[in-house]
């Protein structure tokens, strides 16, 4: 009986965790209980959720990614740039994924090939396209799109909010990857033990670099999102959010070690995030607070996922 | 005689095994008793009772004939009882000095280190052990010969008078294995007992007293050493009588398949010249450091080389990364499986596919179906002893994580296999069906090396022999044409002559520049 409780434990405890939290809210706030609010919960969740994602793929491989959020920025930035120059809107945002790939290419290759550690690279790239970005913008934000634009992070299909749907495909995606592809396995590979995946005669580099040009382009859809939704892109865009993207991905179950974690753990660890946020705004708690709370989740979280390390 | 250790009727149980069934064991006052038996068989379950790692279900633990009621780790270091462990338990970057005082140095006014006391002390200690250690050196400086004297300085600085010493002799060359034993002969001799666990039973002969030989988590049997033979301890471990250790295999060799040529790189090895033909098994020996699996891995292209040519089926193959040497049909079954041939957090399935799944994939998406009708396949095949695909291999035998490593290789078909040290830390009844599966890997012409410092076994089965002493070979010997002495004098050296490479038995028409 006690083994039983403890597998349950083990394998869903953050999604009964997040079951408890949801229950709990919902029995302090009438509001919280609502179809309209889980669907802001959800919009809110997006912009980070999809960042979350592909910032799974980095961890996995045993990396981190510090500059998602200057990298949302940036182009951010760039994509609200070339709308004011009058592009045309699927031009503008094919580039505005290469500005994102070309950021993960550059934090990749340095990584892989220059042998240097991801903390330390990202961590310059995150000074590197946050400066690029006060550059190109000279400070002030750019705002102010065409309705069309706006429809991508304001607009609704079938009652379902555009980021939503978006959000939700791009897990999708990641778990086909992750699931059913030889980079999805390879990445996994990598993280539990480059050096066997080397010598089994594999370019764990190159698949390696890859998982830092997913997380960045995830950035940048992010970027496109944000930028629709405030109407505008700004120098400010993004401060922090690496925060609570590594957050989402670290409640979610994934070893910050590498080689072990889901993509279904991060969107629950995401959801959490933003439904943790959420109930304490309707409760009328402190935002101080608030961020006290989140670092405790964080820390109890990993605790939980303790129980998975130890034999059973 | 007199008892100082007794552990009667110990049983100990984990979720779904039971890992010792009512074992019993003893130890006398300066003696050394060996603990022998099969990997899984309880030897290090017992050794965790003892230190106090892990309480037992039943049973009692008596030293010198007192009950020990709790036994927590510092119960029993209080009580004499040292391990140990094979991973020694050393902090690299603090002094030797450091090491063995650890939590408890010396202090002046109980608040600053006496490092002049403690410097002064470990002096002393390791004075009986007649060995040039410098107490305030690293201990990464330090080889692991010396290594093993600082834990066992410790031990006896804790005054421990039960030691246990868990496969001691593993990292260490053939004089410092001499040496060890010395050390534990005169250890005895100051009425120190030692508990010795080790797989290789050739060792008991120089230092045991008694054996104990342990199956499935139960005492088979205690004798003294000079009323067992090795066969017998083997039958008993094994539980059924081991006819075949060696099994007799004549293929007859085909064309040639893997070809070196001038192999050399500075400070690794020099001028390394040698051909493998399908159905053939060329063993590779040496000691440790000798260079043997620095020429695998230059070959592999793991380590870059310096010159030299390497060619398969007559062909040049141009080999950088091991990426070209995978796609040429060359495997390499590495000497550190846990850390270059698997992915321990991984799952059976994963790390035996991992190196098809380029090959069954379009457009990057897996052919999970057909991967997974290879891998269940050569799973069954290979009588990998698994609940499941799914299992992480972390969970799996040395002998059977070894199978994973092989199935890995297999399932790509290579045309030469590369085995670094197979058969190592796997028990005597796996060691066997490892040596089959590298027969039927011959007898389907692959070219099969052989890297091994078991003499006995590289001998008895490769077809040629090439004997690597300071990174070059000095001697081929074909099958049975020399004995293991002779093997052994151009292993050390004797015959090696002056020059790089100079007499060497056998030179291909050198063209490494």
């Amino acid at each position: 009986m006690k083994i039983n409780l403890r597998s349950i434990l083990k394998n869903y405890g953050i999604v009964i965790a997040f079951l408890l939290i949801c229950v709990l809210l919902a029995f302090l706030s009438p509001v919280f209980r609502t179809v309209n609010n889980f669907i802001l919960i959800l919009r809110q969740t997006s912009i980070y959720g999809i960042m979350a994602v592909g910032m799974t793929f980095v961890i996995l491989t045993g990396g981190i990614d510090l500059s998602v959020g200057s990298v949302l920025a940036l182009s951010g930035a760039i994509c609200a740039g070339m709308l004011k120059s009058g592009l045309p809107i699927p031009l503008v945002i094919l580039v505005t994924l290469g500005v994102g790939m070309g950021c993960g290419l550059f934090t990749g290759v340095s990584v892989t090939a220059g042998r240097i550690t991801p903390f330390v690279v990202t961590l310059g790239m995150l000074t590197i396209a946050r400066g690029l970005t006060l550059i190109y913008t000279k400070g002030y934000p750019i705002s102010g799109f065409s309705p069309e634009f706006r429809f991508i992070g304001g607009g609704y299909f079938l009652e379902v909010p555009i980021p939503i749907i978006i959000f939700l495909a791009v897990v999708l995606l990641a778990w086909g990857v992750l699931t059913q592809t030889r980079l999805g396995r390879y990445i996994y590979a990598i993280g539990g033990n480059e050096e066997t995946v080397k010598l089994s005669g594999i370019n764990a580099g190159f698949f390696k670099a890859i998982a830092y040009v997913i997380v960045s382009v995830t950035a940048a859809i992010s970027a496109i999102i944000s930028t629709s939704r405030l109407n505008s892109g700004g120098p400010q865009a993004g401060v922090g959010y690496e925060l609570d993207v590594i957050a989402a991905v670290v409640i979610g179950g994934t070893s910050l070690a590498g080689g072990r974690g889901s993509i279904w753990g991060t969107f629950i660890g995401a959801l959490l995030i933003g439904v943790i946020n959420n109930g304490m705004n309707l409760l009328g708690i402190s935002p101080y607070f608030q961020q006290v709370v989140k670092g405790f989740i964080i820390i109890g979280a990993v605790l939980l996922d303790r129980l998975r390390e130890e034999p059973s | 005689m007199q008892t100082v250790l007794e552990m009667v009727g110990i049983s100990k149980s984990f979720p779904g095994v039971r890992a010792l069934d009512k074992m019993s064991f003893d130890l006398y006052k300066g003696e050394v008793h060996a603990l022998v038996g099969e990997n899984g068989a309880g030897k290090s379950t017992l050794m965790k009772v003892l230190s106090g790692l892990y309480t037992a279900d039943e049973g009692e633990v008596r030293l010198h004939g007192k009950k020990i009621e709790s036994a927590g780790i510092r119960q029993m270091i209080d009580a004499g009882v040292s391990v140990i462990y094979q991973e020694l338990n050393l902090i690299q970057h603090l002094s030797v000095a450091e090491n063995i005082y650890l939590g408890r140095e010396p202090r002046i006014a109980g608040l600053f280190i006496d490092w002049k006391k403690m410097y002064r002390d470990v002096e002393v200690l390791l004075k009986p052990f007649n060995v040039n250690i410098d107490p305030r050196a690293k201990i990464r400086s330090i080889g692991p010969a010396l290594q093993q004297v600082v834990e066992i300085a410790k031990a006896l600085s804790l005054n421990s008078d039960i030691i246990v010493m868990d496969e001691p002799t593993a990292p260490l060359t053939g004089n410092e294995v001499d040496r060890l034993f010395e050390m534990i002969n005169s250890l005895k001799k100051t009425g120190v007992s030692i508990i010795y666990i080790s797989h290789r039973l050739e060792e008991l002969a120089h230092v045991a007293d008694r054996v104990t030989v342990i199956r499935d988590g139960a005492m088979i049997t205690t004798k003294r050493l000079d009323e067992l033979d090795t066969e017998e301890i083997i039958r008993h471990m094994v539980g059924r009588q081991l006819t075949e250790q060696y099994p007799v295999m004549d293929i007859p060799a085909g064309d040639e398949v893997l070809r070196v040529e001038g192999l050399s790189r500075k400070g690794l090895c020099s001028d390394v010249s040698f051909s493998v033909r399908k159905g053939e098994i060329v063993g590779f020996t040496g000691l440790v450091g000798a260079g043997r699996t620095e020429i695998m891995q230059l070959i592999y292209g793991y380590l870059r080389k310096d010159s030299g040519k390497v060619f398969i089926e007559g062909k040049e193959a141009d080999i950088r990364r091991p990426r070209d040497a995978v796609r040429r049909g060359i495997g390499l079954i590495p000497e550190e499986r846990k850390k270059q041939g698997l992915v321990l957090g991984l799952s059976v399935f994963d790390n035996a596919s991992l190196t098809v799944l380029s090959k069954f994939s379009s457009f990057g998406l897996l052919r999970k179906k057909r991967i997974s009708d290879i891998v269940r396949d050569m799973v069954a095949k290979m009588e990998i002893k698994t609940p499941t695909l799914r299992q992480q291999v972390r969970f799996l035998s040395g002998g059977n994580q070894q199978k994973v490593v092989l199935s890995k290789w297999f399932v790509r078909d290579c045309k030469v296999y590369i085995f670094d040290e197979p058969t190592r830390g796997i028990d005597v009844g796996a060691k066997v069906e490892i040596y089959k599966l590298m027969q039927n890997l011959a007898r389907q012409g692959a070219g099969v090396i052989m890297v091994s410092s078991e003499l006995l076994e590289v001998m008895n089965m490769s077809d040629r022999l090439e004997v690597v002493f300071d990174g070059r070979i000095v001697k081929e010997f074909r099958k049975g044409a020399a004995s293991s002495e002779e093997v052994m004098e151009y292993a050390l050296g004797l015959h090696a002559g002056g020059g790089a490479g100079g007499d060497t038995a056998k030179q291909k028409p050198g063209d490494a520049q």
